[in-house]
């Protein structure tokens, strides 16, 4: 085991946890304000790398497409939240639950129509090449691209939630929205307006990992597990969580299924170890999360005292 | 009967309760006082088991419950009533009732026969009911009860758990007069029953009612005696009584 | 007339295989009654409990896997495998429950759906079982009696005695003790607690027994189709139960029946009854049918409120 495959797989880790990150922003504003489980946020993600290819395909250009797709599912997303979601703000979760899930089938079928099943993304041609990052340490182009990415939307959501009125407005409803409210704050377009953010968050990551995962129906509904887990890591309604539980949990997922059938199959005969190994890899950040919630019930960071 | 030492509990950087020292004899009636903020919910809370305690011991009966679930309390007959009024809103009043008879009658992992099939339970329930003035409104569906009723069912609620000891959380909050008379005469109907750690505002009910009085400001006892010299306390006086009486 | 619907209901289930002998007809009822069954051990928890549960499919998938398990070992008897399939789900229940039920709110319906998916990822990973692609079984479990439970008709009744019996056992638990408990946990937690319930332990039982009966459910699942695959554990699997249970009635006693029987019967229809106006629109509208349930329900819930928060109100026992 060389140092070279740790720093690569601590690289993969960190690139997606940020991806992973961008996805739970949006998730735990949306959870930490409105007090809202919104399933359909994976859809919002799926939606973006659908745009991004489909714009790619039609521009020619990836960088185009991906900047075009942004806006583009941003403004969907704002659409969905002024005449659905909206209404959900009031109701229980249970209804918020089955409400976003109809909205999951929806979406699905909607994309299924419009598109097809899947939509290819290739890898821009420019990046598809590998960089010397060390001597005898080659590193892929694209996904040190996506790094720096999702550590520059990282470093601007900070700025923008810690530096500007806006953000102050969007910490004081995640810690306390009543007093938010009382304050004259106009929940409803700062709402809005916050959810257009997370949508267009999460098609930078879809159209960003599109490429590396591929760009088909459903692709939503697994990294929106994970982005759940990230929240709940974290601690709902705080961003800082949102980043430690989503590096957290890149890290610890991309690692154990790198080492974890290694490590077994020095203590367990082979047969075991290639089974149970990846078994345990595909459920460590789920074990994270149990783990956490035991010894911090609310999470790493609870935005809420 | 009842021991609080030194009882604590912080909220962040907020210091509810600090440090009480305060005790409940047989028989008495000893109520709590003090103005808004104090700790006084905070205080039944913990004694009652919704709170933990971050410092200090209860002891109920010369048993250390500090660490007990509430449940538990309950079931060793030490029950509270709530200030803003937690009833089980869509059952009759009856139903309600009959809930905390079957809480300490015997198990309730029974899954097969009905419940209604136990008269006794229904039976007592009247009973309390009755205790409790609600007698003939037995049918009538909790949430749709005037506001001294559901009060009162608040605390048969507590009652029906046949509790040795009963924390009573503003039981006359939001009555008028007439509806605070009626708490009134029920306390003391009980008291020959139950001891009372009674919290209230309302002083005329205090001063006819208590043994003994003692006096909450931000988080601590400043006093603790017989009515008359609480009356004339300095320190309550300036800090709560001087404020007129009666709020 | 209401009291004596559920009578007539079950002398007609009763009479339909003698009545309509063609086998698709026959499996499709089969399978009516198994989801059924799944989902009114949901709504045990669901709607009478009030625990938003995201991972039942966890322990649908156990007892399927389970039961398959033995039979694919050479296990034949069905008085082995299912009973030691459905302990095995109440197991897991209990597990699962155990943890997920120290927390509340959402963080416990994050924590049904970690654990729902812990056993997915495990099972998918056993390669020894089919892994991904699942696991075809020869035959179904023998009984040991005259009766072949690989004949489709005595498969009918063995799931239509399941329903009515976990059906009747759901009605009488509605009104013992431990019902009137669960209702008062659901109704008002706290005050439950305050009068001397250890509402966790009851909350507990709960979660158990409707696993356990979501565990024989699966048995039958996974009997009925000879096959079984982890797709019926994925926590879009609960969220279709979960689906069947609004839409039948949640805390209704035939909510779960109700509900099972309307979603895969409109599935069915959605698949095989073409619409001709829709297709001249939409050609292969038949092969989106999911976009349809999603426009449902989610109607169901945005303009019938009622009909949930309608529905979690037990009407007033007077």
């Amino acid at each position: 085991m060389s140092w070279v495959l740790i720093l690569e797989q601590l690289l993969n880790g960190l690139q997606f946890g940020l991806m992973l990150f961008l996805l739970a922003a949006g998730l735990t504003l949306v959870f930490g304000i409105m007090d809202m489980i919104n399933l359909a946020h994976g859809s919002l993600y799926m939606l973006g790398a659908f745009l991004a290819a489909a714009l790619v395909q039609a521009t020619g250009s990836f960088a185009l497409g991906v900047l075009l797709a942004v806006p583009a599912t941003a403004l969907a997303g704002m659409l969905i939240e002024v005449s659905v979601l909206r209404t959900l703000y009031a109701r229980d979760h249970l209804s918020q639950v089955l409400a976003t899930f109809a909205l999951i089938l929806i979406l699905n079928e909607a994309v299924r129509i419009v598109w097809g099943t899947d939509l290819p993304l290739p890898m821009p041609a420019a990046l598809s090449g590998p960089v010397q990052l060390l001597p005898g340490m080659v590193y892929p182009a694209y996904r040190l691209l996506i790094i720096g990415v999702g550590a520059a939307v990282a470093g601007l959501l900070y700025l923008l939630v810690a530096r500007t009125r806006i953000g102050m407005l969007v910490r004081a409803g995640a810690s306390n929205r009543e007093m938010a409210l009382a304050m004259g704050v106009d929940i409803r377009l700062l709402f809005t307006l916050l959810f257009g953010v997370g949508a267009g968050l999460c098609a930078v990551a879809g159209a960003l990992l599109g490429p590396l995962l591929a760009v088909q129906v459903g692709m939503g509904e697994n990294i929106l597990i994970l982005a759940f887990v990230v929240v709940v890591i974290g601690g709902i309604g705080s961003i800082r969580g949102a980043l430690a539980g989503a590096v957290l949990v890149g890290l610890v997922d991309t690692i154990g299924r790198a080492f974890l059938p290694l490590l077994f199959g020095l203590f367990f005969q082979p047969r075991v170890a290639s089974a149970a190994g990846p078994a345990i890899a595909s459920v460590l950040a789920y074990l994270l999360m149990v783990a956490v919630l035991y010894f911090r019930p609310r999470g790493l960071f609870p935005a809420r005292g | 009967m009842l021991e609080l030492r030194s009882v604590s509990k912080h909220f962040g950087g907020i210091v509810a309760t600090d440090g009480v020292t305060l005790d409940v004899r047989p028989g008495e009636v000893h109520a709590l006082i003090g103005p808004n903020g104090a700790g006084k919910t905070t205080l039944i809370a913990q004694i009652a088991g919704d709170l933990s305690c971050d410092s200090g011991a209860v002891v109920f009966e010369g048993a250390d419950v500090t660490r007990a679930a509430q449940h538990e309390r309950v079931r060793a007959g030490l029950a509270r009533s709530y200030q803003i009024t937690s009833i089980f809103g869509r059952l009759p009043v009856l139903d309600n009732l009959a809930l905390a008879v079957q809480a300490r009658s015997g198990s309730s992992f029974s899954f097969w026969r009905p419940v209604a099939s136990e008269s006794a339970l229904a039976d007592e329930a009247r009973a309390i009911a009755a205790e409790v003035g609600l007698a003939g409104r037995e049918d009538a569906v909790a949430a749709t009860l005037a506001h001294g009723e559901q009060r009162a069912l608040e605390v048969g609620l507590a009652l029906a758990t046949r509790p040795r000891l009963l924390l009573l959380d503003e039981p006359t909050a939001g009555m008028g007069p007439e509806e605070s008379q009626a708490m009134v005469a029920l306390i003391e109907r009980i008291r020959a029953q139950v001891a009372v750690l009674l919290v209230e505002h309302d002083m005329d009910a205090v001063f006819r009612l208590a043994d003994r009085i003692s006096v909450l400001v931000s988080g601590r006892v400043i006093a603790t005696g017989v009515p008359e010299a609480i009356r004339s306390h300095a320190e309550v006086r300036r800090a709560y009584l001087g404020e007129g009486a009666g709020a | 007339m209401q009291r004596y619907a559920p009578l007539a209901v079950l002398v007609l289930a009763l009479a339909f295989p003698l009545a309509v002998q063609e086998p698709y007809y026959l499996s499709f009822a089969s399978r009516i009654f198994v989801y059924a069954l799944a989902a009114t051990s949901l709504n045990l928890v669901l709607g009478y409990g009030g625990m938003i549960s995201f991972g039942h499919a966890a322990f649908v998938g156990t007892g399927a896997y389970v039961s398959s398990i033995f039979l694919a070992e050479g296990v034949a008897s069905a008085w082995i495998g299912w009973p030691a399939a459905v302990a095995a789900s109440a197991l897991a229940a209990l597990v699962i429950g155990a943890v997920s039920l120290r927390t509340r709110g959402v963080y416990f319906i994050m924590i049904t759906l970690a654990f729902a998916q812990i056993v997915f990822f495990l099972v998918n990973s056993m390669k020894a079982y089919g892994g991904d692609e699942g696991l075809s079984l020869p035959a179904r479990a023998s009984t040991g009696l005259p009766v072949d439970l690989g004949s489709d008709v005595v498969f009918y009744y063995v799931a239509l005695a399941a329903l009515a019996g976990a059906v009747y056992g759901l009605h009488r638990l509605a009104d013992s003790r431990f019902g009137r408990v669960i209702e008062a946990i659901r109704e008002n937690e706290a005050r439950a607690e305050a009068i001397g319930f250890p509402v966790y332990r009851y909350k507990l039982a709960c979660f158990v027994v409707a696993g356990a009966v979501g565990g024989l459910a699966g048995v039958l699942l996974a009997s009925h189709g000879k096959y079984v695959n982890p797709n019926v554990l994925h926590w879009t699997q609960s969220g279709t139960l979960m689906v069947m249970v609004i839409l039948g009635g949640v805390g209704r006693l035939w909510g779960g029946t109700v509900g099972a029987a309307a979603f895969l019967g409109l599935e069915d229809l959605i698949a095989n009854h073409r619409i001709d106006w829709l297709a001249a629109w939409l050609p292969d509208y038949q092969q989106h049918a999911s976009l349809g349930v999603g426009a449902v329900l989610l109607a169901i819930v945005l303009f019938a409120p009622q009909g949930i928060a309608g529905a979690f109100a037990r009407r007033p026992r007077a």
